[in-house]
């Protein structure tokens, strides 16, 4: 069985700490193991941080869109914002030793780590993010995957 | 987010808790540590034993402590990271580049 919720959410700090919070929930609720949680919510707050940030640039008359889908087999997340997109081709790799000792540029690459998958979407104005956490995988044998 | 300072043997001992995120404790640290470099104090130790939570933000924060310490001929260590700290450090590669320490008297000692 599939059950759906989603938000439409204001580009402020407030939404992206809301966001966080109600993964939590969502992914407890989906019986995920604490780690589990707290990896999903970690995952959902940089892609909100991304939305908010980058994406809308705190702009009042733009919002961001949240949708957790649960389903049997997996935990589906979306995250959707109204900016000018993310050039996905050029996302700098943070773990490069040109990279290593910035000070921003770990969102996307964390987000990554924790869930076992990840794709983008260019929206047109704006960028959708999907962050896939499938039940009962064992994280070593998490896979990303990005399009 | 909370920061308090004490010096031991020359050292600054930042003790600090709560959430090291975007808008919230990211801008605390960034405050604690310009602050001390404004005061010349080159020798800063971070514990971060007390603190629950820290994102990309958080992180890239740190790695800008560090640099700007060292940008001041200072030189800026950890203390006490928990499970979580250590865990996102350790996949992001910059545990090797902080000295880190679980004992606080190892950590001050390692100054001189």
């Amino acid at each position: 069985m599939t059950k759906r919720v989603s938000y439409s959410l204001d580009s402020t700090l407030e939404s992206v700490n809301k966001a966080e919070s109600t993964a939590v929930e969502v992914a407890a609720g989906a019986g995920f193991a604490e780690d589990d949680q707290g990896n999903i919510a970690m995952a959902v707050r940089e892609a909100a941080v991304n939305a908010v940030l980058h994406g809308n640039a705190y702009d009042p008359n733009k919002k961001f869109f949240l949708a957790f889908e649960t389903r049997d087999d997996a935990l589906v997340i979306t995250i959707a914002d109204q900016g000018k997109g993310l050039d996905m081709e050029h996302i700098p790799d943070p773990l490069s030793p040109e990279n290593l000792m910035k000070g921003s540029g770990r969102g996307i690459f964390l987000i990554r780590a924790f869930m076992d998958e990840v794709r983008f979407r260019n929206t047109d104005p704006g960028t959708e993010i999907t962050l896939i956490k499938h039940v009962g995988r064992n994280a070593a044998n998490a896979k990303e995957e990005s399009q | 987010m909370k920061a308090s300072n004490r010096q031991v043997n020359g050292v600054v001992i930042v003790d600090m808790s709560g959430r090291i995120t975007l808008g919230e404790g990211s801008v605390v640290l960034k405050d604690a540590v310009r602050d001390l470099l404004g005061k010349g104090e080159k020798k800063i130790l971070l514990n971060l034993g007390d603190v629950t939570y820290i994102d990309s933000s958080g992180i890239g924060e740190l790695v800008s402590a560090f640099t700007s310490t060292r940008n001041q001929q200072g030189n800026l260590k950890l203390l006490k990271l928990t499970k979580k700290v250590h865990d996102l450090l350790q996949i992001t590669k910059l545990y090797t580049v902080f000295e880190i320490y679980d004992d606080e008297a190892a950590a001050i000692a390692s100054f001189k």
